[in-house]
């Protein structure tokens, strides 16, 4: 696999490159939608005081989880982090239990134990939900392990942020996936900030792959600005990983609009940045295909907001009137009982 | 019945699980062409080749977080740490993964594996490489803690172990992996959390466990030629107690002291007499005392040492101490 630096398109208000058929184009852009919408009402019941904790929140890298999914093989597992709600949502997981999970309520996706940070979705191949910054590594590298020892077929994607670059449980992960030669494609979801500190103040090298050779992993890195081109490229590290059982780093090059989390508002960058990655927002470039290239209407698409919407309200609908956990719930799972 | 010693108790327990499932493996470091640093994994390589023992670089969270994402996904991992001094470096693993998942997945996923290894100070090995880590790990619901002392044991728990659904954390010691005793050639196994007493005596109860036993039993063997019959209980498994064993004793003897090869300070030991004073208190007729390292940092210098370490001869006099004997 090459290490394509900065790939096309180069302009981006170029939907001739990337944009397919209406069909996956609106498909796509309601999953991404779906998930936008849902961070929107997510942030709204922050605010409202509904949510506690933290949340960090997915709004402008939605596409790669919607594009993990379009890849995605019913053996394969996907890893992720505390920034996870976006894979859930992508991945099949019903946005009421999301929310209710957010809210501390039984019906959430881990009856209220784990909150924002702790989704774990097994059925829908969302293996966490990962709240120490870079102890995913290794326990996603013992997924593959596991697929390489039984023969499943199966492949992890494990995804980071760039925050979880410098951390020892990377290292130590790549490192025994690369050893051992592992069915696992790392995905570093490079959003240029872990937390609030660029890039250039946290790892020594600007190119994140330049790292893959020492590790014995392929490699590949690039923009993303649209589900197809991720899907295809996430692809093609998956076939590599699945069919010759080679770890593979992918570099992403994405962007979050909003801070950290939210109690973050974000001042250490300017506006020009923010606006420069709304160009590329893939969501934006999407809605924009469907009417530049595919020929819908404003209104069409006005309806379609209106559905995802109204399914989000129903989801925070569902998390405000759902029950709390028993009180006897918290002595649960602590062992499993043999 | 044939008389091993406790390496080959613990090498013998894991080639039997690992005949019996295909799911268990090895994995550490030097655990297979080097046959384990403490040869505790002898013939395990050439018996299950390379798929099922498995050597590491020196990368502790790496391969502790291996572990537990394979446990998750469906195989039986023992982990070996060289020493449980290096598990510090895989602290995070351990404690944010291996014990958490379970309840964090609301029972979605499981850990069930066992992280193994020797513990405590061994000889003149300085601060670093005397850690004794059950209090670290016995203070994290989610875990099991099993501290072994002898061959019978350590073969019997660790079988057991392994086909634990949860995460164990299995305590050996560096200085007794030679030591002797008897094991049944036939199959058996030893259920978790239950006590064992190694000596029966109705005057004071010694409560001990892994390394601290033979200088538990030392001492009871010390008092009873001064006339004082000891009970000596050794917990075996940490986390969970067997409260009832220790209670059931205290209530005859009226005096007990914890005797283990560990720091004084919030350990164990704390925890034993807590849970003593709150249950038993009014059969008690003398403060339960601790035998234990002093608080300060292993030293490397050997007589040093051996003020640090609990002795035959500190048990002793805390057994007279809370017998009143003069």
């Amino acid at each position: 696999m090459t290490n394509d630096k900065d790939s096309p398109p180069a302009d981006p208000g170029n939907y001739d490159a990337y944009f397919t058929s209406r069909e996956n184009d609106l498909r796509w852009y309601r999953e991404m939608l779906r998930i936008r919408r849902f961070e929107e009402m997510a942030a709204r019941s922050y605010t409202r005081g509904k949510i506690s904790g933290f949340l960090h929140l997915y709004i402008g890298q939605e596409a790669i989880a919607v594009a993990t999914k379009e890849i995605l093989q019913p053996q394969d597992r996907v890893v992720s982090t505390y920034r996870t709600h976006g894979f859930a949502i992508a991945l099949g997981s019903s946005p009421g239990a999301c929310m209710a999970e957010m809210y501390g309520k039984a019906t959430g996706l881990v009856a209220g134990v784990g909150g924002s940070m702790h989704f774990f979705d097994r059925d829908n191949q969302l293996w966490g939900g990962y709240a120490i910054i870079g102890n995913h590594v290794p326990v996603a590298t013992g997924h593959a392990f596991a697929s390489k020892y039984l023969g499943d077929n199966g492949v992890t994607f494990c995804f980071l942020g760039d925050g979880a670059l410098a951390i020892g449980p990377t290292h130590e992960g790549w490192t025994l996936a690369g050893i051992w030669q592992l069915p696992i494609v790392f995905v570093v979801e490079n959003n240029r900030y872990s937390m609030g500190t660029p890039l250039e103040r946290s790892i020594p090298v600007n190119d994140v792959t330049l790292k893959a050779p020492g590790y014995n992993m392929a490699g590949d890195r690039f923009r993303v600005t649209s589900v197809a081109e991720t899907a295809e490229r996430l692809a093609a590290a998956a076939k590599l990983a699945r069919e010759e059982s080679r770890p593979v780093l992918v570099e992403l090059l994405t962007y979050r609009f909003r801070g950290h989390s939210m109690s973050d508002p974000a001042k250490y960058r300017d506006r020009e940045e923010v606006a420069e990655s709304r160009s590329w927002d893939p969501l934006e470039r999407t809605y924009n295909a469907l009417m530049k290239r595919h020929g819908m209407t404003e209104e069409a698409l006005e309806e379609l907001d209106d559905e995802v919407v109204a399914e989000m309200e129903a989801a925070v609908e569902f998390a405000e009137n759902s029950p709390v956990p028993e009180p006897s719930a918290r002595f649960k799972n602590i062992l499993v009982e043999s | 019945m044939p008389e091993i010693q406790i390496r080959h108790a613990i090498r013998d327990a894991m080639r039997e699980e690992m005949t019996r499932d295909d799911r268990v493996f090895l994995m550490g470091e030097e655990v297979g062409h080097y046959k384990g640093a403490y040869k505790c994994s002898e013939g395990l390589l050439e018996e299950f080749g390379e798929r099922r023992v498995i050597d590491t670089p020196i990368a502790e969270t790496g391969f502790a977080g291996v572990g537990i994402g394979a446990a998750m996904a469906g195989l039986r991992p023992i982990i070996e740490f060289m020493t449980f001094n290096f598990s510090a470096v895989a602290f995070d693993q351990i404690l944010n993964n291996a014990a958490k998942i379970h309840h964090m997945t609301n029972g979605q996923h499981s850990v069930p594996m066992v992280f193994r290894g020797p513990n405590a100070g061994a000889h003149m090995l300085g601060s670093t490489h005397s850690q004794a880590f059950e209090p670290f790990y016995a203070h994290i619901p989610g875990l099991i803690v099993v501290a072994v002392a002898t061959p019978y044991d350590a073969k019997g728990l660790l079988k057991t172990a392994i086909r634990d659904p949860n995460p164990v954390i299995f305590l050996e010691s560096e200085l007794m992996y030679g030591v002797k005793g008897e094991v049944p050639e036939e199959e058996y196994l030893i259920p978790l959390g239950v006590a064992d007493t190694k000596r029966s005596g109705d005057d004071v109860t010694v409560i001990t466990w892994g390394q601290g036993v033979p200088v538990a039993l030392k001492a009871a063997e010390l008092a009873a030629e001064q006339g004082i019959e000891c009970d000596v209980i050794d917990l075996r498994t940490l986390r969970p107690l067997d409260m009832e064993s220790v209670l059931e004793s205290v209530r005859r003897t009226n005096r007990a002291i914890v005797l283990f090869h560990g720091w004084p300070y919030g350990g164990v030991g704390c925890e034993i007499i807590a849970q003593i004073q709150e249950q038993a208190f009014d059969h008690l007729d003398a403060p339960v005392l601790r035998v234990c390292y002093e608080d300060v940092p292993m030293p490397y210098a050997e007589n040093l040492e051996n003020l640090v370490l609990p002795t035959p001869e500190r048990g002793l006099a805390a057994i007279r101490e809370v017998s009143y004997a003069r």
